[in-house]
């Protein structure tokens, strides 16, 4: 894909730090506020799509690369079943860390109706963070695989060029 | 012929949909109130919708992501590069 026009790339240059920012706080506050780590990291996902359409996949590539975002897929995906495993002693997936007074958000929260306090709910928040992660790094990658396919297909002709033989 | 069975099937249509309970009043109240009370005091979660994905339905969401990675990795796989024996 080629780059679009600049009034296209001047907006996006400004616009997608929001996008970035917006997402990570969607996947951080996930146990405080409506979201969490899919829709956090859908957000983040579409921050990578809207690069890569205005600025072109040429430019995009050197920056985010698929091995890197394969690399925290898979590192996400593990910390959320190690998260699962943390409570196994009382049954799987029991939040071992809330209420207990630990760093890892390990604060009791306020009763009733309040706005929320950061270090709470336990293994909740981490496993936001995890599936953050894997949901992020995962629709990324998705998209760049695909970009890599139409430029392959508009490279080598039409057909099944680099498929098979 | 098409008729009857059209009507037939409208019937049990309709009495499925004029026996369902309304709006506003769900039929299993016991669980809905177990997560409301429960979720800030054991979970100390102020999201109870993320304590019930995260927490009480944790196994869920783990197969959940695990289809999300079963679906990337079939992507990536079907738009890979090269082919056999290259």
């Amino acid at each position: 894909m080629k780059p679009m026009s600049v009034i296209v790339r001047t907006v996006s240059n400004m616009f997608t730090w929001f996008l970035m920012v917006f997402g990570a706080y969607v996947i951080v506050h996930g146990h405080l506020t409506p979201g969490g780590g899919f829709q956090g990291g859908a957000v983040v996902a579409t921050g990578i799509a809207f690069l890569l359409v205005a600025q072109g996949g040429d430019r995009l590539l050197p920056w985010v690369r698929p091995l890197y975002l394969t690399f925290l897929e898979s590192l996400g995906l593990l910390a959320f079943l190690a998260l699962g495993f943390l409570g196994v002693r009382r049954a799987f997936f029991y939040n071992a860390l809330a209420n207990t007074g630990s760093f890892w958000f390990g604060q009791p929260t306020p009763l009733g109706a309040n706005s929320g306090v950061l270090g709470t709910s336990g293994t909740i928040a981490l496993m936001n963070l995890a599936v953050g992660l894997e949901v992020m790094a995962g629709l990324s990658m998705i998209l760049l695989v695909m970009f890599k396919g139409i430029r392959l297909y508009e490279t080598q002709g039409k057909g099944e060029a680099g498929h098979d033989r | 012929m098409y008729l009857v069975a059209l009507l037939l099937l409208g019937g049990i249509l309709w009495q499925g949909l004029v026996s369902v309970h309304p709006f506003g009043d769900p039929g299993e109240v016991p669980m809905d109130q177990y997560y409301l009370e429960k979720a800030q005091p054991e979970k100390a979660a102020n999201n109870v919708v993320t304590a019930i994905v995260f927490d009480y339905r944790g196994f869920d969401t783990l197969g959940e992501g695990a289809v999300l990675f079963t679906a990337i990795c079939s992507v990536a796989a079907l738009f890979r590069q090269g082919g056999h024996g290259k």
